[in-house]
């Protein structure tokens, strides 16, 4: 048993809501640059060279890339054998994306009502995804993610019969429809299977991986390429102005389901796609 | 490199009509930011006939719900929202004067429509470019709504704001015309 104080995952928190807006990933900004010399859209071009002098900026002035700073969201792997101490676990959490918002001068987005939009003023409450692991470590995930592209993720609950046409052709016509709103060139994240709320949980989990990787199944790693392949067809763009950079990546993630049942979700996430991730 | 155009508030008729799409602009003067909420409350207001938060003749609105200033900025990261969430509140400030509008994605039909009947244009900013917009950005003061928070109506004195023109007044739109030349 490994005692660990909430204080601890609050200050993870609160620095990874700040850094995560300010710094792209590494990866996410090579490609974005590496995409610049094969768009053939002069105008494209001329958007992903301002994306990239964006990134720049924001990584040098210690500002955020984007000024939707998103709803953060945390993807929080708890080892078994970690007790934690000092308070409420979740409190910690909000208490850490309260301060890091603050201290950051990042956008307050939250509203308390759905329907009623009063704007909470601090950015809490977080959406926290908690997995009990082996082990007495935690990793915590800080994605923050903006609504522009968060509004165009679709969730649909497929026939089996569907099968793997069934679910391009679905997530073909989720990004065609998307156009230009979710800030292209976007990143993909693809759930198949499990139930309706594990199919989305499952594509944005997807988000999070790297943008060179593969998934280790040759089937999915096929279908990845050929997805990424049919979007960029579809000649959005960037900015949606036209161009060849729609996509700068598709991740299909699985998991069983019922035998009734083929959920699929996509999620989109904007040329901004942020995270990071701290073990403590 | 294509030839930029330089716009200066106010956005008459006359300078609306000579836009087209495609346009690279770089926009100078007062514009004035608002969205979701915003648009809520002025079309509220013109409804019940109340006074607007500024003046609409020959304004410009910019979708934008820009990021806390720090310290010695005037404004933190500060680029467009996706317009679409306004299309149904947009007709009646294009009917009392609005010309011009800021944001990022393609507008309805309607919107477009009422944009050829009254001489309006629609621009495009670089979505997720905040930071660099922001440079764009030389004073900015909230003018109504300061209860909506980032969402409250500002008054924002811009020096070549770069922008591409979407959406003429002739219901030109690249949003349709450019997609269609890279598709495979």
């Amino acid at each position: 048993m490994r005692e660990l104080h909430v204080k601890e995952i609050e200050n993870a928190v609160r620095e990874m809501c700040i850094s995560s807006n300010y710094n792209l990933p590494e990866d996410v900004y090579k490609k974005l640059s590496e995409s610049k010399n094969t768009e053939e859209s002069e105008i494209g071009r001329d958007i992903l060279e301002n994306i990239i002098k964006n990134a720049d900026l924001a990584k040098e002035n210690r500002v955020p890339i984007c000024q939707d700073t998103g709803m953060a969201t945390l993807f929080i792997e708890l080892g078994q054998e970690v007790f934690l101490t000092g308070g409420d676990f979740e409190d910690a959490v909000n208490e850490g994306v309260r301060k890091g918002y603050e201290e950051g001068y990042l956008r307050k987005s939250i509203v308390r009502d759905p329907l009623l939009r009063d704007n909470t003023g601090d950015n809490t409450p977080a959406v926290i995804h908690l997995k009990i692991v082996p082990g007495d470590r935690v990793k915590i995930v800080v994605a923050p993610k903006g609504f522009g592209s968060e509004n165009m993720s679709r969730i649909k609950m497929l026939k089996p019969s569907d099968g793997m046409k069934g679910v391009e052709d679905f997530v073909i016509q989720a990004v065609s429809e998307a156009g230009p709103n979710p800030c292209p060139p976007i990143f993909v994240g693809v759930g198949i299977g499990g139930t309706f709320e594990k199919v989305a949980e499952t594509a944005k989990r997807a988000l999070l991986r790297n943008v060179d990787d593969c998934n280790p199944d040759p089937s999915l790693a096929e279908m990845e390429k050929r997805l990424l392949l049919k979007i960029n067809d579809l000649g959005i763009g960037p900015q949606g102005l036209g161009g060849r950079t729609t996509a700068i990546a598709v991740k299909v993630e699985t998991y069983p389901t019922h035998i009734a049942g083929l959920p699929a979700a996509v999620a989109i996430n904007c040329h901004a796609t942020r995270h990071e991730e701290r073990i403590l | 490199m294509r030839s930029i155009k330089k716009i200066e508030m106010p956005l008459t008729y006359e300078k609306v009509k000579g836009l087209k799409a495609g346009d690279m602009v770089e926009i100078t003067g007062v514009i004035y930011t608002g969205r979701d909420s915003a648009h809520k409350r002025m079309v509220q207001a013109l409804e019940k006939g109340d006074e607007m938060p500024f003046e609409l003749e020959d304004s410009i609105i910019y979708y934008v719900g820009p990021a806390p200033a720090k310290p010695g900025a005037v404004i933190g990261s500060a680029g467009p929202t996706t317009s679409y969430r306004m299309d149904d509140l947009t007709i009646p400030l294009i009917e009392t004067g609005l010309r011009g509008m800021i944001g990022k994605g393609t507008r309805s039909k309607k919107v477009i429509d009422s944009m050829v009947r009254h001489g309006a244009v629609y621009f495009a900013a670089i979505g997720g470019a905040g930071a660099l917009i922001a440079n764009s950005i030389k004073e900015a003061e909230v003018v109504a709504y300061g209860d909506l928070g980032t969402e409250a109506v500002r008054r924002l004195r811009v020096e070549g704001f770069p922008a591409v023109v979407a959406i003429d007044s002739y219901g030109g739109n690249i949003y349709d015309t450019e997609r269609e030349k890279y598709k495979r």
